[in-house]
């Protein structure tokens, strides 16, 4: 045989290609070819492509999700279908007590989940695929975490035998979740879809809640089981304390009787633990003032002779020099955040402390303490009840009257009853006080981050638990709509706001197509300073009026609710403002008011970054806003 | 009505009291991602380990975890209390007060040529360590015990050079009857 130069050069190459084609053959490309595992990827990457399930069929996976999600008394889960959760669409049909609703961003689905939990004290649920669906419920988890909010996240993943292996979207979730749950789980077999699943609720919603996060693989929501939902959940490794020691409990009280300057500090724990009565009781019985954290705002009616205001950073400043006076601490389930504290070597430095919180890590994290109480803040106040001694008000008669002095002076200094702010502008403090008296401070009212948060939490006026919503450790800017979502399908007998600023409302106004489809009844308040208004407050006061990036466009508000049909309000000046009210409340479904408020106004007083207390900024440039 | 005049002490800072060396028992589940839920729970809580051994006990369900750490005694109070709140954590002992055996292993490979062997070979026999492998002109001596003694081993060792070393950070064990015990 002849060969050119050439052939002869490719021959050789040609022999080694063909031999190992042939071996490629017999084996395939498959690493670890013929091997049993190897036989699984290639399953497993055949399945990923599975047609629709027939008729007829056995019980699997995707059922146990939902039977269990049904068995813990949850009947609404907030989720957006993908290519491996596509099992568990696939069998919402068979499960028609289970309503899904379909939101416009992952996101918004871990929100309103969280908004969900929030509003009704049960456990919120989210639903979405692996990859980028996954990783677009970070913050919503993240959110969860920082404000002990009871959500289970549950995601697909890609078939078992391909993790690991960067399959389309797989990412390593659970990886990513794993420091921002109370726990997170893989599961990768069907059997064990209703263990994981009560130990999941169970996790999320006792002791101190918190999310959880199960990540499921395609086949194990796809594979066939029998296995039964279990009544009880072992985990040794999971025990809360709820009753607080008798020894502290007697050291509590003692200090409880002995203070002259006594404040409660009442946080979220008071509320998660439904103990809104038992703060009630215990502070009359002692007659202890109550201040409460952003996320305490519900644990007393504002109104109650001993509810004294909120706290911290932006917080009253009649309440923050309360805390500087006090002598004793009473901190009933918060932690002593650092927008609370602010420099904690000068936090109420004559004060002694008692520290009850369910969360051991808790005390003595942030701040020492003097009587630390473990436990559930209901039963501990309970168990206090008895021991303390009553009191008249006339025992504390010069207490009271000073406390008074201070917060008549406190209240009047930040405050633009007439509605307007410089030049005749509509104040926003003004806005968010018409809709607390609107709605007979009764509705469920979802805020954003920002000034608008603090303007809500400050002016409202909030008088039931659960009334009062936002993000407080996270503070998460797009939180306001998805999560009003929620508390309103949670909560559909309250009315349900949400008060968003311009720059939080154009990171999630997508859900208002959600809020049309589904036809969930929330009435959104933007308040439309054109700015980034807390970042523009910082730079005004903190870095010297170098206003970068604080200005952002928006579009009209009220075509953009026009394009999705939701009836839009505007008010600009403050004789427009109830009447726009008004209008949100008498439409039949969602509803939107634009008010466009003043744009430089500040929240007084705030508490600079690194500071105590006793160092608040109540005013700038001689305006005092 | 305002407390008495006079400037009140700074409230003292959680963290903030002299550090020293602790070391803390942590019992958990035998199951896969445990050492990683604690190693991330460390990072991302600002704690640094100085070691932290972990392995195998009498049950085949649970494993255990020594971890040296400074801090003050609050800090690693914090440590354990964030410990406790992993799932599969199953108990927390700060044993850094008790009567203890606190060992680990080493294994180091030094030149000893024919020249220095001799003198090398006297530094392993004077505390008490093995030679477990032997080549021409290097030995690799296995060393148990406490840090120090390692530390001390090691110092000495040096002037004739270290080419690899490999210690496993310390296990703990309380003396006496009294056990670290997991009611489970
Ligand atoms: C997701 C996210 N990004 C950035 C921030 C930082 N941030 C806090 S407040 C704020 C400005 C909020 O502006 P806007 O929503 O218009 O509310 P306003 O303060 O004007 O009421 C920003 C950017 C944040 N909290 N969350
Ligand atoms: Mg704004």
């Amino acid at each position: 045989m002849r060969m050119t130069k050439s052939e002869r050069a490719a021959a050789p190459a040609e022999r080694t290609v063909g031999q190992s084609a042939a071996r490629h053959a017999r084996d395939g490309h498959l690493p670890g070819a013929g091997s049993a595992a190897a036989r699984a990827v290639e399953e497993a990457r055949a399945r990923m492509f599975q047609s629709a399930r027939p008729r007829r069929r056995t019980r699997i996976g995707a059922d146990v999700v939902c039977e269990a999600i049904l068995r813990q008394g949850v009947d609404v889960i907030f989720g957006y279908p993908g290519g491996v959760i596509l099992p568990l669409y696939d069998v919402f049909a068979d499960h028609p007590q289970l309503r899904h609703i379909l939101v416009r961003h992952e996101q918004a689905a871990g929100h309103a989940a969280d908004g969900y939990a929030r509003a009704t004290g049960k456990v919120g649920v989210c639903l979405a695929t692996s990859g980028p669906a996954a990783t677009n419920l970070v913050t919503a988890i993240g959110t969860a975490m920082l404000d002990s909010v009871p959500i289970v996240a549950i995601t697909g993943n890609v078939p078992a035998a391909l993790l690991g292996k960067d399959a389309f979207q797989e990412i390593d979730i659970t990886g990513i979740t794993l420091p921002i749950t109370k726990h997170n789980w893989l599961v990768r077999d069907a059997d064990e879809l209703p263990r994981v699943f009560a130990e999941a609720f169970h996790i999320a919603r006792t002791g101190r809640p918190g999310p959880v996060h199960i990540d499921i693989t395609k086949d194990a929501l796809q594979g066939e089981t029998r296995a039964e939902h279990p009544a009880t959940v072992s985990l040794p490794g999971f025990r809360p304390n709820l009753d607080g020691h008798a020894r502290q409990l007697r050291a509590a009280a003692a200090l409880i009787d002995a203070a002259q300057r006594p404040v409660v500090l009442a946080g979220r724990g008071v509320l998660v633990a439904d103990a809104a009565a038992d703060l009630r009781a215990f502070a009359e019985k002692a007659q202890i003032p109550v201040a409460h954290t952003l996320l305490g705002i519900g644990a007393i009616d504002e109104t109650h002779p001993l509810g004294y205001g909120y706290m911290g950073m932006h917080g009253w400043k009649h309440v923050n020099r309360a805390i500087q006076e006090a002598d004793l601490l009473v901190a009933l389930g918060m932690r002593f955040d650092d927008r609370v504290t602010g420099k904690v070597s000068t936090f109420a430095p004559h004060a002694r402390i008692i520290h009850v919180d369910i969360d051991p890590a808790e005390i003595g994290k942030n701040v020492s303490v003097d009587v630390p109480i473990v436990g559930d803040v209901g039963r501990v106040l309970r168990a206090l009840l008895p021991l303390v001694r009553e009191r008249k008000p006339e025992e504390r008669g010069a207490y009271f009257e000073h406390l008074a002095a201070m917060r008549r002076e406190s209240e009047s200094s930040s405050w633009h009853g007439s509605g307007a702010w410089r030049d005749g502008l509509l104040s926003a403090d003004f806005v968010v006080a018409r809709i607390g008296e609107a709605t007979g401070h009764d509705a469920t009212l979802v805020s954003d981050v920002g000034q608008n948060q603090m303007w809500m939490a400050r002016y409202a006026g909030f008088r039931r638990p659960h009334s009062h919503i936002s993000s407080g450790g996270l503070g998460t800017m797009g939180y306001a709509v998805p999560a009003a979502m929620g508390a309103a399908v949670g909560r559909p007998e309250k009315e349900t706001w949400a008060i968003v600023g311009d720059g939080g409302f154009q990171m999630t106004m997508q859900e208002l197509a959600t809020l049309v489809q589904d036809r969930i009844p929330v009435r959104i308040a933007i308040l439309d300073n054109k700015r980034l208004g807390m970042i523009r407050q910082w730079q005004e006061i903190v870095y010297a009026g170098n206003y970068h990036s604080a200005s952002l466009l928006g579009p009209d508000y009220v075509k953009l609710a026009a394009a999705y049909a939701i009836p839009a309000f505007k008010a600009s000046t403050p004789e427009q403002v109830d009447e726009a009210i008004a209008g949100a409340r008498a439409a039949d479904g969602p509803a939107l008011v634009w008010f466009e408020i003043a744009q430089e106004q500040n929240v007084f007083p705030m508490m600079p970054a690194g500071k105590g207390l006793s160092d608040l900024i109540e005013s700038w440039e001689g305006a005092n806003e | 009505m305002s407390p008495s005049d006079g400037a009140a002490p700074a409230r003292w800072v959680p963290g903030s009291g002299e550090a020293r060396r602790h070391v803390l028992v942590a019992v958990v589940n035998n199951r896969p991602g445990v050492l990683n839920r604690v190693a991330s729970l460390m990072r991302a809580r600002n704690f640094n380990i100085e070691s932290l051994a972990v392995g195998h006990t009498e049950r085949p369900d649970v494993s255990r975890m020594t971890i040296t750490l400074w801090g003050d005694d609050v800090a690693v109070e914090q440590v354990a209390k964030q410990l406790y709140k992993l799932i599969d954590v199953l108990k927390v002992q700060d044993v850094s007060a008790e009567r203890r055996i606190e060992h680990e292993l080493a294994l180091i490979k030094v030149n000893a040529g024919s020249r220095t062997r001799k003198e090398v070979l006297a530094i392993v026999e004077m505390y008490r360590a093995r030679v477990v492998d032997v080549a021409a002109d290097a030995l690799v001596i296995e060393a148990t015990g406490t840090e120090e003694e390692i530390d001390a081993l090691v110092a000495l060792v040096r002037g004739f050079g270290i080419k690899e070393m490999v210690r496993t950070g310390s296990i703990v064990m309380v003396r006496g009857a009294q056990a670290v015990e997991v009611n489970a």
